[in-house]
């Protein structure tokens, strides 16, 4: 059980700067994800956290202790790697102890913490296995498990499911879901660029943007009530239709933020009226794009099975009080008593 | 179409065959001489026309002979041990840690290979006078070592490179210091790089002539190429050339054994670059 505290923690490669003064504190037994675009630092300030990184300025403390200048080893952490990063000359079992042996641990304790991860990970079959006999799935829960046996107080995970193919990925987000359920005295630390992961796992999500913090909050907060620009048009799926221009303006605002699900379509009241120029089915979904003669077509969300020929007319009305408004340096303004207005 | 690409294998096996005769030739007659004496060895003919066993029996019999060997032996394989160690050590900083003039370091490394043996040898044999070792087979081990060393670098470093840098990190998370990570991750991963680069300068080590002769001064050092170059006929106008030739093939073989036990590795070490995580 840990808890991270990031204090004013930099970064430096050479002249860039890739972690700006980061402030953060990550609560024990919490899954905290880090999201954003690729090259927004999240990767790296997991290495810090890690330590295969050195902190160029800034204080990382786990309950309250520097880990500053602490060797991984030492910091009580276990890390699962994007490509497994198993030894490949090593069989399952002897990949999942190599930790334990280097910390000299009997090889009674050694066998008995590898075989009960291998069981919660149902790879007990596969341990005399190399690593190349093993399927995409399968090495993953070796990777997770060379981490479990560890008994880490902070567990952390790099992407570990973008080498995994769709099916697969959505099979161990629920793995690791049930890991975080069962693990309740180890804190997580989770990397990824996949803002449905994010969605789906975290207990808190930290959106991070060229090396700044943008928000940190969970998943609900995130989505209804993104403090920028950026973490509205980075949350949720589709996303958000922003709408400048005079649309905005009759709304007192630069950008005018909607999400796909909160238009109707309204025939009578529908303020805003365009052409279907696309659609897309997804079964459970129907993805309505308007042309409203602004740059990018207005995504309106429906439910179920539809059938509306491109071309037609259609007008919407946006839901009042999930209308987001922000001002021209992307931050959003809070007051709704112009809401009115249209 | 079937006429040509029939023309076309004829005109394929036919260079084969060309090249094949022409690499071999020469270790081809040294064998047929092998099995010649007397006058026998100044006909030249090109199919063996009687076995004659006798000069293999006398070389074998010949103690200096197997002293040389013996030597050659030791020589090549301390060289191995030693050119491997400080390869694989030296790879790792140069293909992992980050440090500055990493870049032309490299590139001095490999200049040093480009200097002829002449070149240095006088230079290295003041050295060797100056530590001690003149005449003894640490002479030959440190000069084989340092001619080989920059090959042996510059391969590994190679492989170390391609090598993926998260099987090192999670080695470092799993707790692994560099020794554990060079001695139990690496080196098992750079099998075959290890094997190729080690069989290599075990054969130049094997085989090496000039600085064998000059750095040693007795008979019992030497090398068995040097032993080879002086063996005597029963006067001084003789050079027993059936004995000469019984000797190389008979210190070939040891070479021939080798690659065929690691044959798989070389192909493997030369082609593959990296190892799949």
């Amino acid at each position: 059980m840990a808890k991270i505290e990031l204090k004013n923690l930099s970064k430096t490669f050479g002249s860039t700067d890739v972690i700006r003064s980061v402030d953060l504190t990550i609560n024990a037994g919490e899954l905290m994800v880090f999201v954003g675009p690729s090259g927004c630092g999240k990767s790296t300030l997991l290495r810090l956290i890690c330590g295969l990184e050195d902190i160029t300025s800034g204080a990382l403390l786990f309950d309250g202790v520097s880990m500053n200048d602490k060797v991984p080893s030492e910091r009580g952490i276990a890390m699962v790697f994007q490509s497994y990063a198993l030894y490949p000359h090593m069989s399952v079992y002897k990949n999942m102890a190599f930790g334990l042996k280097l910390a000299n641990f009997s090889n009674k304790e050694m066998e008995a913490r590898v075989i009960e991860a291998a069981k919660m990970l149902q790879i007990d079959h596969l341990l005399d296995r190399l690593p190349k006999q093993l399927s995409g799935g399968q090495r993953q829960r070796v990777a997770i498990g060379r981490a479990i046996v560890r008994d880490p107080r902070v567990f952390l995970f790099d992407e570990p499911l973008s080498n995994l193919d769709a099916s697969l990925r959505v099979d161990t987000r629920l793995e690791i879901a049930k890991l975080h359920h069962k693990m309740k005295n180890t804190t997580m630390v989770y990397v990824t660029h996949d803002q449905v992961e994010a969605m789906t796992l975290a207990d808190r999500i930290c959106v991070l943007r060229d090396g700044n913090i943008e928000q940190v909050g969970t998943p609900e907060e995130l989505y209804s009530h993104p403090k920028s620009l950026f973490v509205a048009g980075f949350i949720g799926s589709p996303k958000m239709n922003f709408l400048t221009g005079d649309i905005a303006e009759k709304h007192q605002c630069h950008t005018l933020g909607i999400r796909p699900e909160h238009l109707v379509i309204d025939h009578n009241d529908g303020i805003w009226s365009g052409e279907v120029v696309h659609t897309e089915n997804l079964g459970a979904d129907f993805f309505l794009f308007l042309d409203l003669g602004i740059k990018d077509p207005l995504v309106v969300r429906l439910d179920g099975q539809q059938r509306i020929p491109l071309g037609t007319q259609v007008n919407v009305r946006p839901l009042e009080e999930h209308l987001h408004r922000f001002d021209n340096n992307g931050l959003p303004i809070t007051s709704t008593a112009n809401s009115e207005t249209i | 179409m079937t006429n040509k690409t029939l023309r076309n294998n004829i005109a394929f096996y036919a260079i084969v065959v060309v090249i094949v005769l022409i690499s071999v030739f020469p270790f081809y007659y040294a064998i047929l001489t092998s099995f010649k004496t007397g006058t026998d060895l100044f006909k030249v003919n090109y199919f063996p026309s009687s076995f004659d066993f006798r000069n293999y029996i006398d070389i074998l019999n010949n103690g200096k002979f197997i002293r040389s060997t013996l030597n050659s032996i030791f020589i090549a394989s301390t060289t191995v041990v030693f050119a491997l160690f400080l390869a694989v050590t030296a790879s790792y900083a140069l293909a992992r840690v980050r440090f500055r003039g990493r870049g032309l370091l490299l590139m001095t490394i490999l200049a040093v290979s480009m200097f002829p043996q002449i070149a240095v040898l006088a230079g290295l044999f003041e050295l060797i006078r100056f530590i001690g070792i003149y005449n003894t087979p640490w002479a030959m081990i440190l000069s084989y070592t340092i001619f080989t060393l920059p090959f042996t670098v510059w391969v590994l470093t190679t492989f170390m490179r391609d090598l993926p840098v998260e099987i090192e990190e999670a080695a470092i998370v799993d707790g692994a210091t560099p020794w554990v990570i060079i001695t139990q991750i690496f080196m098992p991963l750079l099998w075959p790089a290890l094997v190729t680069t080690g069989l290599l300068a075990f054969i130049g080590a094997w085989n090496e002539f000039l600085f064998a002769l000059t750095f040693t001064a007795s008979e019992t050092m030497r090398t068995v190429p040097v032993a080879i170059a002086m063996l005597s006929g029963s006067s001084q106008y003789e050079t027993p050339w059936g004995l000469i030739m019984a000797a190389s093939v008979l210190v070939t073989v040891p070479l021939v054994i080798l690659v065929l036990i690691f044959q798989r590795k070389i192909v493997s070490g030369l082609t593959a670059g990296g190892v799949k995580g």
